[in-house]
């Protein structure tokens, strides 16, 4: 097959490479410039393009650049600053996967000629017997990264290669150390592409909007404190909030925006049993109201049991409903505008997704 | 699986190339070649030196000065080597701005290595029309605004316009530039960045507009690394480099003398050529343009035929991306361009095109094809039926996608 691969200039990426030359695919390299503005970290600097392209150089084949920085900061940036001022908490990489890597580069490839397209996440997509794709857990669990692929539907799934996926990130390591490869001891990266270490995501939000600061308040209005941007502000977050040493541990319980307030309470006032899920799509068939699903609700949180309340456009893929969960056990309140993804009760698969609403599942 | 250490192409492969990119860099002429390669394998030494060895290689040099004065239409004492076309511009523009203080003036269609030396000072950027010629009322006004203001600070110090675009091809009207600028700032250096006039306009017709023009080797036979800059006598500017003193203290640094004589080669081989030639690759371009228009609909041409260079053939393609077009161009092995690429390779989006208002529909497509002292006709024949199935692939597969 013709395989156009997704190479960010880490070590997953140009194994990934590495793994389809192997299995005897024809492979061009490609690297997305996503991010015209300054960053120090993740996978649109220079350097990493540099790194890519050596990579792609010493495994012999094309390597290419493709600019998407307009798309990307309409589909993933423009969004992440605005989640801030509407008081949500996005998750721009899953943005960036949903937009950039498995729409307008899925769509490129395609445009192209190409039969797949790769990328060096660690998750994996296998076919059943009746034919339909799975996305599954990468083998190896601390990497897995099924979670920030979530999104894929079968259309997707059938043209999406993932070739470390059954590698654990060690033998990946391994591997790029045999071949020479200088991305070998690249340390993995882990923040936000766009964000500088030095600046931070405050420094990044403030060059852009107006913070607002505000009041920090008991669950019963008392006022305990104080904040200079509301923006930055997260649910669970116990930190950076004016509040006294001592006393038992306050948690942020909700941000409430309209009026520029933050409460705090104890961590079982955080507790909740219930979320509301929207913008949900499965990859294949939606469960059914009162089927049990495991249930994971960030990168790399466990997955926990729960039951589908109430699900909309039930039966279609790609349905962009709704979702109504009732954990087994009550959890830490997710903020709003982070995915939530649910997988088979085997814990291997994905059955679909959809980002946590604001709706507080309490009075819901 | 082994990994390949050599990725060397052989003649070979290049003879199976069409070559399309001229304008970014084209083929060195063999008369270059053996110009330069005696001051590389023998003779060695430094010609700065006392010695009869450096004497030798100092010769060469006076040599090729007196043949790049010849071709360029200006005195022996006014030409500098340089590095090539940017260290060219930024000498001008910078050398200027620090001599005279003052602002530094110039087109929206500059090239970066003008544009980004205007845009690092702080100076103005005048407005281009719809073929990507510089706005003369608002460059009059502009140069007017400063005169007013009156101050040092204030006044325009240097003025650069380029006399043929590299993206598009548009011919500057330096005649009626110069006249403004002399009337209007009689005190500021007017600067042209002639790099991609070389092939195709007497350079003569131009230098004798202007007060400093810069040009590049590479892009008319001559190696990469090299350039000349024309620099009016008396001329006050700083240098941009400093050092040993070399070219009359205006560009310090030991003589890249292979190079020199290679660029020297090069320019009067154009310069003799330049008549047959222009005649020749207008009517390559003009069948290449054709042939691909007469082929598939909704393609533009982005600036008019007399109002251009005959090197650049640029078409602006409906419903393609100007990536995808090179893709499949390069799979049939045919190299052309769209824009300026950025550090990491990345097409960036045409500043040029943005400023003579394009319609992004169109700009999104665009694709340069620069034509070229080596460019044949069956290399124009071989782009018309690989563009036109580009064309068609990518349309086509959009459908579905």
């Amino acid at each position: 097959m013709k395989v156009l691969v997704a190479m960010s200039g880490g070590v997953d990426s140009s194994v990934a490479a590495a793994e389809l030359i192997d299995q005897g695919h024809e492979v061009v390299g490609v690297t997305m410039r996503l991010w015209g503005g300054e960053s120090d970290t993740g996978c649109c600097s220079v350097s990493d393009v540099d790194d890519a392209r050596r990579v792609a150089q010493q495994l012999g084949i094309d390597h290419l650049v493709f600019n998407f920085s307009d798309d990307f900061n309409k589909h993933v940036v423009a969004p992440y600053v605005q989640a801030h001022v509407d008081g949500i908490t996005p998750n721009p990489c899953i943005e960036c996967n949903r937009h950039l890597k498995f729409d307008r580069l899925s769509e490129r490839a395609r445009v192209l000629g190409f039969d797949a397209v790769a990328t060096g996440h660690h998750a994996q997509v296998s076919r059943d017997d009746d034919g339909v794709f799975r996305l599954t857990r990468g083998h190896d669990e601390l990497k897995d990264q099924s979670y920030v692929v979530y999104m894929l539907d079968q259309d997707e799934l059938a043209f999406t290669m993932f070739p470390v996926g059954h590698l654990t990130k060690a033998q990946v390591r391994d591997r790029a150390v045999a071949l020479g490869l200088r991305t070998a001891t690249k340390p993995d990266s882990q923040d936000v592409c766009f964000i500088s270490r030095t600046g931070g995501r405050e420094t990044f939000l403030g060059n852009r909007i107006e913070f607002r600061k505000a009041s920090v308040v008991t669950s019963d209005g008392a006022t305990a404190g104080a904040v200079d941007a509301l923006e930055l502000v997260t649910i669970g977050q116990r930190k950076g909030l004016g509040l006294p040493g001592g006393g038992p541990k306050q948690f942020v319980v909700d941000v409430d925006t309209p009026n520029a307030r933050v409460v705090i309470g104890s961590e079982d006032q955080l507790l909740r049993t219930g979320l509301v899920v929207s913008d949900v799509m499965w990859a294949y068939v939606a469960p059914v109201v009162g089927e049990t699903v495991l249930v994971q609700c960030s990168a790399h949180g466990a997955a926990v049991s729960a039951t589908i309340e109430r699900v909309d456009g039930a039966g279609m893929t790609n349905s962009l409903g709704g979702l109504v969960l009732r954990f087994d056990v009550a959890q830490r309140r997710i903020a709003p505008g982070q995915s939530i993804v649910c997988y088979d009760m085997t814990n291997s698969f994905v059955l679909g997704g959809g980002i946590a609403e604001a709706v507080d599942p309490v009075t819901n | 699986m082994a990994i390949r250490k050599n990725n060397a192409l052989s003649n070979e492969t290049i003879a199976d190339f069409v070559y399309l990119d001229h304008a970014a860099s084209t083929p060195m002429r063999q008369e270059a070649i053996e110009a330069m390669t005696p001051y590389m394998s023998g003779i060695y030494a430094n010609p700065s030196g006392s010695h009869r060895f450096s004497r030798i290689a100092r010769k060469a040099i006076d040599e090729a000065r007196d043949d790049v004065a010849e071709a360029l239409g200006c005195k022996v004492g006014e030409v500098v080597f340089t590095s090539g076309g940017t260290e060219g511009d930024n000498a001008a523009i910078f050398g200027a701005v620090r001599r005279k203080s003052g602002i530094a003036v110039c087109s929206a269609v500059e090239h970066h290595a003008v544009l980004h030396c205007v845009e690092n000072l702080k100076g103005r950027v005048v407005g281009v029309d719809a073929t990507g010629v510089i706005d003369l009322a608002e460059l009059e006004r502009v140069l007017q605004e400063a005169r007013a203001i009156g101050d040092m600070s204030g006044r325009v110090s240097v003025v650069s316009v380029m006399a043929v675009n590299n993206e598009v091809g548009s011919i500057s009207p330096l005649r009626q530039v110069a006249k403004i600028v002399r009337a209007q700032a009689p005190d500021a250096v007017l600067h042209t960045d002639a790099v991609q006039a070389t092939c195709w306009q007497d350079l003569r017709e131009i230098s004798k507009l202007v007060d400093v023009l810069s040009i590049s080797a590479h892009k008319f036979g001559g190696p990469k690394g090299m350039g000349i800059t024309m620099q009016r006598l008396g001329l006050e500017i700083d240098p941009l480099i400093v050092g040993g003193g070399q070219e009359r203290d205006r560009r310090s640094g030991t003589h890249n003398v292979a190079g020199i004589m290679a660029t020297a080669a090069a320019l009067r081989a154009t310069d003799s050529a330049r008549d047959t030639e222009v005649a020749r690759v207008t009517k390559l371009r003009d069948a290449l343009v054709d042939g691909v228009m007469s082929e598939v609909d909704d393609v533009l041409e982005t600036v008019p035929r007399d109002k251009r260079v005959a090197g650049v053939a640029h078409m602006c393609i409906g419903g393609c991306e100007s990536e995808s077009v090179l893709y499949l161009l390069d799979e049939a092995k045919i190299c052309a361009s769209a824009a300026s690429a950025c550090a990491s390779g990345a097409m960036e989006p045409s500043h040029v095109l943005s400023a003579m208002g394009v319609d992004k529909k169109y700009s999104a497509g665009a694709l340069r094809m620069s034509l070229g002292h080596t460019t044949t006709e069956r290399e124009i024949d071989r782009a018309i039926v690989a563009l036109v199935g580009v064309v068609r692939q990518l349309r086509r597969n959009k459908v579905k996608a």
